[in-house]
């Protein structure tokens, strides 16, 4: 049963590449993001943690670009460009573990409020629409204020106050498969619900999470950057929002210092847009009432 | 979180395919209560996530404050209470919970009626710009979709859509306020007016406007990315409708198909996602209210958080929690009033 599940899976994803391939806005999406994941990825190869040492900085204070500072210098004389190539892994991070929390949460209070009837999917209906409606930005502030300022509470408070977009999405696919023959049929031969769950529904939204989770990474690597930029991630991590927020608080607007704060905002477009583009792309190919978007 | 995103998952949209039985005012009253008991749980939320944490409260209190010890032990009285009786005081008002903001000393609703004025001020002449021009940019690029208008609008609303909107604020401010690039700085840099000037005068109004220039604009081109996405994504719908081919039969012209067909249909969903989008619009007041110094609620949030100051960060997200429930009602409302499909 597995080899023709899987061959059948096999044969699904080489069609989906080939469509995909086709794309041409999803393939540039994907092109930039290999650049930034790879520049995460060797950030530490590349660069010594000196370099983003206050104490050991030679260069001026807000030194504009030149030779030696490609992107000038921030309020203490570090490199720009250094500080965005270890920011693009801080962000990266943060943006991909808080989709994970988000996915997993609204994932399973989907399929758990498509998948049973009565009061409990009531309640998980309820729960969903109140953080559907509850501004995102007070409620993280509210949050992570009580957590205290750390990467670890950041990536948890935006995993828990972006999970419900998804959770509708996915609770409106379970009902519709839930609805197919093949799953009266498994009832029939006493599936329990754990097995109907795992075993025939979530295969099969999955492609739908999976177009839905890089539209939400997007979203997510903007709300850790406004997050950090109002200061509540971890002070000591350059992410591209907390470099926002020391371009900011030392004064570089007033200063004129626009090299300092320009480059952290095209990363952060970059990215976002790149994900959005990806997200896009698979979204058209796997569901196709998405087609207009 | 968004409206982008709500609209491109294409998930069968609550407001597309309305299922609602009985009278119209048994429909209304649904939703006030619906809104009513979202409130309640804001506050009940509001009230014990502060209480949740271990360890001494007064430490979250006066973290990072200076207190005399008279302050801090009426606090302590206050919070020595049994918690029943500390919910009672919270619930029966809590806009004055008794606790003043710790870092301004003065009660905290005092302090959001004075910043509420400059919020409405700035949002609203955002929004109403944005809506103008992003439904204009939206019927513009969905009436042709891939035409070359269509792709210049799409991909600059898409980047547009991707910042940060207190990004392109501090970048607007870098060079229209303080100079760049050769660019004299023309516009304040700050605040909502210059220091002395006298705002009931007509010159002190003209002063606030020179200072709603860049916020507003900063908040204008984030929101009218979302509206047009918006506007062009439910006109390509409403261009698969089988009425518009009836029109054209009937022989009209293009342009009178798209004015008085598609678009007052498509404008439907349209209006009512701007009420629903109030969400992602107070985010951008809190960060760029932040940036400009614009003296609103939002920068009054960036003030309590940085204490942080826990009354006040109570009252302020209560207060944003009930503009956006607030404003979800209406949207809910609205789509009875223009919809009549609704209300069979």
């Amino acid at each position: 049963m597995t080899t023709i599940a899987g061959q059948r899976r096999r044969l699904a994803l080489s069609r989906f590449w080939t469509q995909f391939r086709h794309d041409r806005a999803g393939m540039t999406g994907l092109i930039i993001l290999g650049i930034f994941i790879l520049t995460a990825i060797l950030a530490p190869i590349l660069i010594s943690p000196d370099a983003l040492d206050v104490t050991q900085a030679e260069g001026d204070r807000f030194d504009p670009p030149s030779l030696a500072y490609p992107l000038g210098t921030d309020e203490s004389g570090r490199s720009i460009l250094l500080l965005l190539a270890w920011g693009t892994r801080i962000s990266l991070t943060v943006g991909l573990a808080a989709t994970i929390i988000s996915m997993v949460i609204g994932t399973a209070v989907g399929i758990m409020a498509g998948h049973f009837r009565g009061v409990g999917s009531h309640a998980l209906v309820g729960v969903t629409d109140w953080f559907l409606v509850i501004p995102f930005l007070p409620l993280a502030i509210v949050l992570a204020t009580v957590l205290g300022p750390s990467t670890l509470n950041l990536i948890i408070v935006i995993g828990i106050t972006s999970w419900a977009g998804t959770a509708r999405l996915i609770r409106a696919q379970t009902m519709s498969i839930e609805g197919r023959p093949y799953i009266e049929r498994s009832r029939a031969l006493g599936a329990g619900n754990w097995h109907q769950m795992t075993r025939h529904v979530l295969p099969n939204v999955f492609p739908l999470v999976l177009a839905n989770t890089t539209l939400t990474v997007a979203i997510v690597i903007l709300s850790e950057t406004t997050l950090s930029f109002l200061g509540l991630g971890d002070p000591l991590a350059p992410s591209w929002g907390a470099i926002l927020d020391r371009a900011f608080s030392t004064g570089a607007v007033s200063q004129g210092a626009w090299w300092y704060v320009l480059p952290p905002g095209i990363c952060v477009v970059l990215v976002v847009l790149a994900f959005t583009l990806v997200g896009r792309a698979m979204e058209r190919i796997v569901d196709p009432r998405g087609s207009t978007a | 979180m968004s409206l982008l995103q709500e609209v491109a998952v294409g998930e069968p949209d609550p407001i597309r395919t309305p299922r609602v039985s009985g009278s119209t005012l048994r429909v209304v009253v649904s939703k006030v209560v619906r809104a009513i008991i979202t409130l309640a749980f804001v506050v009940v939320f509001n009230f014990f996530l502060f209480r949740m944490l271990p360890g001494d409260p007064i430490g979250l209190y006066t973290r990072g404050r200076n207190q005399d010890a008279e302050q801090i032990a009426q606090l302590r009285r206050d919070l020595n209470k049994p918690l029943w009786e500390q919910f009672i005081t919270y619930i029966s008002n809590p806009f004055d919970p008794g606790i003043d903001s710790t870092r301004f000393s003065r009660p905290v609703w005092e302090l959001i009626g004075e910043r509420i004025w400059p919020t409405i001020l700035l949002l609203g002449t955002a929004i109403v710009l944005a809506s103008i021009i992003g439904i204009w940019l939206g019927i513009r690029a969905g009436w042709k979709p891939g035409g070359r208008f269509d792709k210049v609008s799409t991909g600059t609303t898409l980047t547009l859509y991707s910042m940060p909107e207190f990004w392109l604020g501090m970048m607007l401010l870098i060079v229209f306020g303080v100079g760049a690039f050769g660019i004299p700085g023309f516009f304040p840099v700050g605040g909502i007016s210059t220091p002395g000037v006298d705002t009931s005068s007509p010159a002190g109004w003209l002063n606030v406007l020179w200072h709603l220039v860049l916020p507003c604009t900063t908040l204008l081109l984030i929101y009218l990315a979302d509206y047009a996405l918006v506007m062009r994504a439910s006109l390509i719908d409403e261009r698969k409708q089988e009425y518009l081919m009836l029109a054209r039969a009937k022989g009209l012209r293009d342009a009178m198909v798209r004015k008085k067909h598609a678009v007052p249909n498509a404008l439907l969903p349209t209006i009512t996602l701007i009420f629903l989008s109030l969400g992602f619009v107070v985010t951008g007041a809190i960060t760029v209210e932040t940036v400009y110094s614009w003296p609103g609620l939002g920068l009054l949030t960036y003030e309590a958080l940085r204490g942080p100051d826990i009354p006040l960060l109570q009252a302020v997200f209560l207060v944003f929690s009930i503009a956006v429930v607030g404003a979800n009602l209406i949207a809910e409302l609205l789509y009875i009033v223009i919809d009549p499909r609704v209300r069979q």
